[in-house]
């Protein structure tokens, strides 16, 4: 067995799960905005830097994480220094590692809550290939002064359409978030986006 | 070698996670009650523990945390529990609003503007703004879920039907996006309208009721009223008589015996802030002056 599943956690595990919260927490408080997760964590890849750092800091054992595609290496990683398990229920899946390029029409198969606990849900990592120089899409509601720009690269088709379906449920949803290398990008369930 | 016998922050690794994982569904639930695991802090329910698990799992060795009580920095709640992150977190404390990164507070908003950068956190005695219309949580949470709030309403009607106008001061409901009904603690309803379209991110913490709940920034929150009993808040009469200060939520310090009484900024930054730039008010009443017969108007 290799030690790269040993290697590439947190440095400090108090203060590197605090950036890595307050980053996310900015970025879940202000969608559109990127969230700097960088010297973090080093996962095995194809997991990027921010979706290990992001996963370092909020899972453990209370919270099974699914895995869309086959990354046993990065599965071992997050079992190893999180103590979360891996799961093949959708619903009981508190995060989810998406593949890339996942098919955003079965994202409707992960927890989206209750309407008494909306709370009980699915936060979705979206690996993208860059969160700047794609198309365009113009995001408004909570967190955003009036509208701001995004242009993700590697989006799935039909990505919008998954999304405004998503929002249309409020207050039930799952919440996405982009990661592309170390920077990540919040879709709250709360954010319309509309193709420019 | 001493080893601290606690964690940075006083809580434990596992329940900052636990915490912050509620803070994110609040953050996109915005006004609804995520329950949390709630721990018993070295204080007593009452003394602001919802508040301080909130701040305990944001705090970073960076922030600057201020803690107002009441609009107060210098009161017993306000300073033992900055006293408290100052010891267990080693973190730069202040009383200036605009050098905070972190505010937590009891029951007010300071009056100068928040910024974009600040994170106000509230600390809740009773999260559940239907609790005293209906006591059973299972019966708020489907409430919740179909958004049915007609009660809330009749409460508020029952208050003119009683008093003329809409009498609740203090925990006014709020309804936040057009969604969830949100009872923004117990500040003055004079504060409710700093909560809309803040440009600062909103946590509420109850610690006994074991719920948080959030307000992103630039959240609309609209204060609960009728078309022909609109909200209103709480005007004063007279300035503040230290700094001058108008359009302020004002204490009334009651300075003898006789009834004597002066109306003072609930906020002592800012009543300290104007004071330092010159402005000075009436002061203390004359001894012997008799009560004055202006109040604060409730409407």
């Amino acid at each position: 067995m290799s030690l790269t599943i040993v290697d590439g956690g947190f440095a400090e595990p108090v203060f590197g799960s605090q950036r890595a919260f307050r980053a996310l927490m900015d970025a879940f408080a202000r969608p559109g905005s990127v969230a700097d997760l960088s010297d973090l964590a080093v996962p095995p890849a194809p997991m990027s830097p921010a979706a290990g750092a992001i996963l370092l800091a909020l899972a453990d054992a209370d919270t099974p994480v699914f895995f869309e595609m086959d990354m046993l290496g990065a599965k071992a990683w997050v079992g190893f220094h999180t103590g979360a398990t891996a799961t093949t229920d959708t619903q009981s899946a508190r995060f989810v590692v998406l593949a890339e390029g996942s098919d955003c029409a079965g994202w409707s198969r992960f927890a989206v809550g209750t309407a008494e606990y909306p709370d009980r849900s699915a936060t979705l990592l979206l690996p993208v290939a860059a969160l700047h120089g794609g198309q365009r899409l113009t995001l408004s509601g909570p967190g955003i002064e009036t509208t701001t720009d995004i242009a993700p690269q590697g989006l799935p088709s039909g990505f919008a359409h998954v999304m405004a379906a998503n929002r249309a449920g409020f207050p039930l949803g799952f919440d996405l978030v982009l990661v592309a290398g170390s920077e990540a990008l919040a879709l709250p369930r709360t954010t319309r986006i509309q193709e420019a | 070698m001493t080893l601290p016998a606690y964690n940075f922050a006083y809580l434990d690794e596992q329940t900052k996670r636990m915490i912050r994982r509620a803070i994110l569904k609040g953050i996109a639930i915005p006004g609804y009650q995520v329950p949390f695991a709630s721990r018993e802090m070295p204080m007593p329910y009452g003394w602001g523990t919802g508040g301080v698990q909130v701040t305990a799992a944001i705090l970073g060795p960076d922030d600057v945390l201020k803690v107002i009580d009441q609009g107060a920095d210098d009161t017993t709640n306000a300073v033992s529990i900055r006293a408290f992150f100052a010891k267990t977190a080693n973190v730069a404390t202040t009383t200036k609003t605009a050098e905070a990164t972190i505010i937590q507070t009891r029951h007010r908003i300071p009056e100068e503007r928040l910024q974009a950068h600040q994170t106000i956190v509230f600390q809740v005695p009773i999260p559940e703004p239907l609790r005293f219309l209906e006591p059973r949580e299972t019966e708020t949470r489907v409430m919740h879920g179909l958004e049915e709030y007609g009660l809330v309403h009749v409460k508020l009607y029952e208050d003119i039907a009683q008093h003329g106008h809409i009498a609740t001061t203090y925990a006014y409901p709020v309804k936040v996006e057009g969604r969830y009904v949100m009872d923004p603690s117990p500040i003055p309803k004079f504060d409710n309208p700093k909560l809309d379209r803040s440009p600062a991110l909103q946590l509420f913490g109850a610690g006994r009721e074991k719920r948080i709940y959030a307000l992103p920034p630039f959240t609309q929150v609209t204060s609960l009223d009728f078309e022909d009993h609109p909200f209103t808040v709480q005007t004063f009469s007279r300035p503040c008589a230290l700094c001058n200060a108008t359009g302020v939520y004002m204490d009334e310090v009651v300075t003898d015996d006789r009834g004597g009484r002066m109306f003072v900024c609930s906020d002592t930054d800012h009543c300290e802030t104007r004071q330092l730039h010159g402005h000075t008010g009436p002061g203390l009443p004359q001894l012997g002056e008799h009560a004055s017969t202006e109040q604060e108007t409730t409407r």
